[in-house]
């Protein structure tokens, strides 16, 4: 467990699978009672224990905010993942028990903008279908621009476009759709915050575009979790805690701080918040840094490293932890 | 005149940086007295790019509350708008109609004393922009806006510090802790605890 709260036990209520790729899950205490509440763009981590090998993977909640009666996530499957996304399309069956954190938001709203404006790479869509209820019921001014590879993987569309009518535009790369970056980043009014949440080549273009043309960075947002990449096996010296430990190749250096028994601080499990970082004592290798949190110069100075995704090689690793 | 040398001392305390030309759509630039020559050395580092800018840039000058007045030199520049008010009070309305109209990818600059940035900086955020998304730099006077947090009272241009609040006439420390909503620095209650021993004034800012 980490950063104070306690976990929550819940059942899982429903799995539906959306469409070949995509399955949806909601979880509902197991004591019945509320949930948190949250808001739009939080995620949660979901704790699995898959034969033995425990899983923390993060999800993005894509309820009705104000629906405190359970919590959805959607998952795609990654055939060629680590295995978290698979153990959820396979193993997990309504009624069974787990647990999941606390809803923690790391692609918030920015409530003081005019205007919301919204991209979406497929799976990406999650965090904004919560964002949308949160300010359809607020009577905000939103729009969504959506992109999916065809319809049948445009989950939600469907739903979307019921609930937010015009607010909402689906673009489907096999028909040839593509999002006219420019042309909507050109006209609109000043106050406009914009967010983006999908693949990393998307989120690149967007952001890029959006700098290029002039966009304050602070009026700008976007999420990506990123997995752990799969990588060599390293020894790393654990100097708080006295150990020598082997992190597995597909294994996360935070996995095998917690397997060894060691409490370590974490949150999104996915490079994003900054809260696993860690000192680094002594490094004669090379730090292959994966995070969004660091800075370049200070990963160019080797003094932290995000354990959750990033890793090492070389000879020795000696860490403050 | 040279740039200022204002410091961070508690994170509360803004800082300012230097004016450079952004890639933009259109370019709001807004000074007060010496701020002038901040946006005259900004475009002027601009080389060839100063033209296009000017082609779509709005500037509003106000000459400074100690008479320093550049603008016959910004009405020069060529900007597509140029537009001198006597004061904030009176550019405001202004300001506030070009930032109603203007589009995201717009570049603002804002230059010269603390009172002046602080106050469009205010009227961004009010438009819906992160305080980041402007560019600042101070010239000139360092003489504070002041709000007095018994009162609520707002006193410009104080130098010395204590100062007595010009609205209930309390003597107040001029505190580095600044609000971005008022747009001025906090001034509390110097002799509250012992009446009458107040410390005398020192010219802290000119």
């Amino acid at each position: 467990m980490s950063v104070g709260a306690p976990k929550i036990p819940v059942t899982v209520a429903e799995v539906v699978d959306v469409n070949a790729l995509i399955k949806r899950f909601r979880f509902v205490r197991s004591d019945g009672g509320a949930l948190p509440t949250f808001s739009g763009g939080a995620h949660i981590v979901v704790d699995m224990d898959d034969n033995g090998t425990r899983r923390l993977n993060p999800y993005s909640l894509m309820g009705d905010p104000a629906d405190t009666s359970g919590y959805e996530i959607s998952v795609r499957r990654d055939d060629q993942g680590r295995g978290g996304s698979l153990f959820l399309h396979r193993q997990v069956k309504p009624g069974m028990q787990m647990q999941i954190g606390q809803p923690v938001n790391l692609f918030p709203l920015d409530l003081r903008a005019r205007k919301h404006l919204m991209i979406a790479g497929g799976i990406g869509i999650t965090p904004f279908i919560a964002q949308m209820a949160q300010l359809a019921a607020r009577g905000e001014r939103f729009e969504l621009h959506y992109a999916a590879r065809n319809r049948a993987l445009g989950a939600y569309m469907d739903d979307l476009a019921r609930r937010h009518g015009g607010r909402v535009r689906l673009y489907l790369d096999e028909e040839g759709h593509a999002i006219d970056l420019k042309g909507l980043l050109s006209n609109q009014a000043l106050g406009t915050h914009l967010y983006v949440c999908g693949p990393k080549p998307m989120l690149n273009w967007v952001l890029t575009t959006a700098r290029a043309m002039g966009w304050p960075d602070g009026a700008v947002h976007s999420e990506e979790f990123l997995a752990p990449p799969v990588g060599k096996a390293f020894d790393v010296r654990l100097q708080a805690s006295g150990l020598t430990i082997r992190v597995e190749g597909n294994q996360s250096l935070l996995e095998a701080i917690e397997k060894a028994g060691v409490e370590a601080p974490y949150l999104c499990r996915g490079g994003a918040c900054g809260q696993c970082e860690t000192e680094i004592l002594k490094c004669d290798g090379e730090i292959l840094h994966n995070d969004h949190w660091l800075t370049a110069e200070q990963k160019a100075s080797g003094c932290a490293i995000m354990p959750c995704v990033s890793r090492f090689q070389g000879k020795m690793l000696v860490l403050n932890r | 005149m040279s740039q200022s040398a204002l410091q961070g001392t508690i994170r509360s305390r803004p800082v300012y940086g230097r004016l450079d030309v952004r890639a933009g759509t259109s370019h709001l630039m807004v000074a007060d007295g010496e701020g002038a020559l901040s946006i005259l050395e900004m475009l002027a580092r601009a080389g060839d790019g100063a033209g296009a800018v000017l082609a779509a840039c709005h500037i509003i000058y106000i000459p400074g509350a100690n008479g320093t007045d550049m603008g016959d030199r910004l009405a020069t520049l060529g900007a597509d708008q140029f537009w001198c008010a006597p004061d904030y009070a009176t550019a405001q309305p202004r300001i506030r109609r070009v930032l109603e109209g203007a589009r995201m990818g717009t570049q603002i600059y804002l230059t010269g004393t603390e009172g002046l940035i602080g106050q469009v900086q205010r009227d961004a955020m009010d438009a819906g922009l992160p305080h980041t998304g402007v560019q600042t730099e101070h010239r000139g006077s360092t003489a504070r806006r002041v709000q007095c947090v018994h009162c609520k009272g707002i006193t410009e241009h104080v130098v010395t510090d204590p100062f007595q609040c010009s609205h209930c006439g309390l003597h107040l420390f001029v505190r580095d802790h600044y609000s971005r909503r008022h747009a001025a620095f906090q001034g509390v209650n110097i002799d509250a605890e012992d009446q009458g021993r107040v410390p005398p004034a020192v010219e802290r800012f000119t």
